[in-house]
């Protein structure tokens, strides 16, 4: 099966006043039609620049993809034209992000918001575009669509108001759906709501979601195969149940020995056990790094490690590694 | 033997309205808490936006005056003491935010800053403050001479370390604490949390842990009083908490939760639809029967009590 979308060496860049960023460096995945992508790892791991990279919203006063690219529907989105992109984004590839009420426009309604990129995207009427806005609505059940349909973004609680940016995002039945951090500023009663109802709506309409988080419960709960990220590369890859159940590279072993669990009483004894720390910091983006970029705090390092940067080896089952010393 | 004692404590902000701008209701952000914090133990509060879990913080460091209830530190009744009075018991409890950056001055050191308590308090100045301050630094895990640095020369979770030093530097009895990992990644996370723990095993310290996080919350506290719109739906050892929850509240709290094992997928679901109702109208009765799945007529008028259901576990349900 081809893929939908097929990113290849992806470096994106940033230039600050300390110097060149490299946000992404190196980075390959694709998305098959009608999967779910995670894309996990820490602050600056250069994820979401990822993301912003695939609908080209990388500023470009500042960054720019430096090389690479981005295949979609016989296009390459690296150097498609401004043009091309803008009749792509919200149409075939759609993104939603962590804070809804920053995305929403305060002085317009929910239904003019989506019924607006409707009628840009598709050849309908103000009036279809409304009713598809309310259908929409519906969709991502928000109860009484007659009447919110007509309110502002004020108006609504978070929750409601991340429904209406996946009504908005799938108004006019994407590819691939983007979502950055969709739940990470809600409560989790309504994170659950939220991650229930992309899950569901995604088995609907078939959309692709590319879900990018620091959160490896959602990505457990959620996603089929999942990325992770650290200093701007990928070093792992793996279908979700092979990735928790074997974890291959030591970053993602060491970060998933760190989080305190909330599903395994580990308190045999009466005492409180140590989490694992992962020493040391993320290394700076701003000078080349020379070999493995979490040589610096790995326990495994060795000589190569340090030299070399490490290929991306087949562990099988669709599971790769970038890794020296990691052991399939 | 306990070192804070709440007892029915009450916080209302007032809502102003109207050509005249009176007063025409209050948002009841704590409805009625009480809670014990023992020596080397941890409390933790847990709940979601808006029940009332930091202004519980923020009243018993009596940065906020209780609108009634009384809270006792150590022996000391300090409802109602005035600021002056409440000085020197200022250094038995301390705090730590979610956010140390906010609260430290730029253009001070990070020595000065950690510093600043001792010489308040009179405790310590000139080269003694200094050495205590080293001191600190090092129990914090941070190297002395980074005394010399400026906050913005630090790291997230290196900022969290100076936030923890500076609360330290007077010896507290307890330290509420904010929200102090939320925003740390989870490596770093890991550092502090386990750093929290050594200190109070060391020092006695007891903790209020305010967070929203179940997994957080499972790892560091003893006891964990579960808040839903002001007022405490649950309370018990953290064991029995996540093994027998009773309200069913706790109940969708932890269904809810995401857990990083790909097999309980198929387990969760969102077992509790709608949103948090606001707290400037709360619904009458038990707060939480707009989104209850076993509420009965009965939960919509009569507020239930918290009740000892077994030793140490209390509810607050008219059906459990």
């Amino acid at each position: 099966m081809t893929a939908l979308l097929e990113v290849r060496d992806l470096c994106t860049q940033f230039s600050t006043l300390d110097g060149v960023v490299r946000a992404v460096d190196g980075v390959s995945f694709d998305v098959a039609r009608g999967e779910t992508l995670g894309i996990v790892g820490e602050s600056g791991c250069g994820k979401s620049v990822t993301a912003l990279s695939i609908l080209r919203l990388i500023p470009p006063e500042t960054g720019r993809i430096a090389s690479g690219s981005i295949h979609f529907e016989g296009n390459d989105l690296a150097t498609l034209g401004e043009r091309e992109m803008k009749r792509l984004r919200g149409h075939r590839i759609s993104m939603i992000f962590q804070e809804p009420m920053t995305s929403l426009n305060p002085v317009l309604t929910v239904g003019t918001q989506i019924a607006e990129n409707v009628v840009r995207h598709l050849d309908v009427s103000w009036k279809q575009a409304r009713e598809r806005a309310r259908e929409m609505l519906d969709l991502v059940r928000i109860a009484d669509s007659r009447r919110r349909i007509d309110e502002y973004p004020h108006q609504l609680s978070g929750g409601m108001r991340q429904r209406v940016m996946i009504a908005m995002a799938l108004s006019c039945d994407p590819q691939v759906l983007i979502a950055d951090e969709p739940t990470t500023a809600l409560d989790v009663t309504i994170q659950a709501q939220i991650l229930d109802l992309m899950l569901e709506l995604k088995e609907k309409t078939g959309t692709a979601i590319v879900l990018i988080t620091h959160d490896l419960g959602v990505v457990a709960e959620t996603a089929e195969r999942v990325v992770v990220m650290y200093a701007g590369r990928k070093v792992e890859e793996a279908p979700v149940d092979a990735l928790f159940e074997r974890p291959l590279h030591p970053y993602t072993r060491g970060l998933m020995a760190a989080i305190p669990r909330l599903d395994v009483d580990a308190e045999s004894d009466g005492r409180r056990p140590r989490l694992q720390e992962i020493p040391g910091l993320v290394p700076r983006l701003t000078q080349p790094i020379v070999g493995c970029a979490f040589a610096s705090r790995c326990g495994l390092a060795t000589d190569r490690c340090r030299t070399t940067a490490p290929p991306v080896v087949d562990a099988g089952g669709g599971h790769t590694v970038a890794c020296w010393e990691a052991r399939p | 033997m306990s070192v804070l004692e709440v007892s029915d404590l009450v916080k209302h902000f007032p809502i102003y309205g109207g050509l005249l701008q009176r007063q025409v209701g209050a948002v009841r952000a704590v409805d009625c808490v009480s809670f014990t914090i023992a020596r080397g133990e941890t409390l933790g509060l847990v709940g979601e936006s808006g029940c009332g879990k930091s202004t519980i913080g923020k009243t018993v460091l009596k940065l906020m005056e209780p609108t009634s209830g009384k809270i006792v530190l150590g022996g000391t009744d300090i409802t109602a003491l005035k600021p002056a009075a409440m000085w020197p018991h200022r250094k038995r409890i301390q705090t730590i935010f979610q956010d140390p950056y906010s609260s430290m001055n730029p253009r001070l050191s990070a020595g000065t800053i950690v510093g600043e308590p001792l010489e308040n308090f009179g405790i310590a100045k000139g080269r003694e403050r200094d050495e205590r301050v080293a001191r600190l630094f090092e129990r914090v895990g941070l190297r002395p001479d980074a005394m010399r640095k400026y906050a913005h020369e630090f790291s997230g979770g290196q900022r969290q370390r100076l936030g923890i030093a500076k609360a330290l530097s007077v010896s507290p009895d307890v330290i509420v604490a904010d929200e102090p990992v939320s925003a740390l990644d989870v490596s770093v996370q890991a550092q502090v949390l386990n750093l929290l723990i050594d200190l109070q095993e060391e020092l006695g310290l007891a903790y209020l842990f305010i967070s929203h996080d179940l997994a957080v919350m499972r790892h560091i506290s003893h006891r964990i009083a579960v808040m839903y719109l002001g007022r405490i739906v649950e309370l018990t050892d953290k064991r029995t908490l996540f093994s027998t929850p009773l309200h069913p509240y706790t109940e969708a709290l932890l269904s809810a939760a995401t857990a990083p094992d790909p097999k309980r997928r198929r387990k969760r679901r969102a077992t509790v639809q709608g949103d948090v109702p606001s707290p400037a109208n709360p619904p009458p009765g038990c707060h939480f029967h707009t989104r209850c799945p076993y509420a009965k007529a009965e939960c919509k008028v009569t507020s239930p009590p918290l009740r000892e259901v077994a030793p140490g576990h209390h509810v607050a349900c008219l059906l459990r």
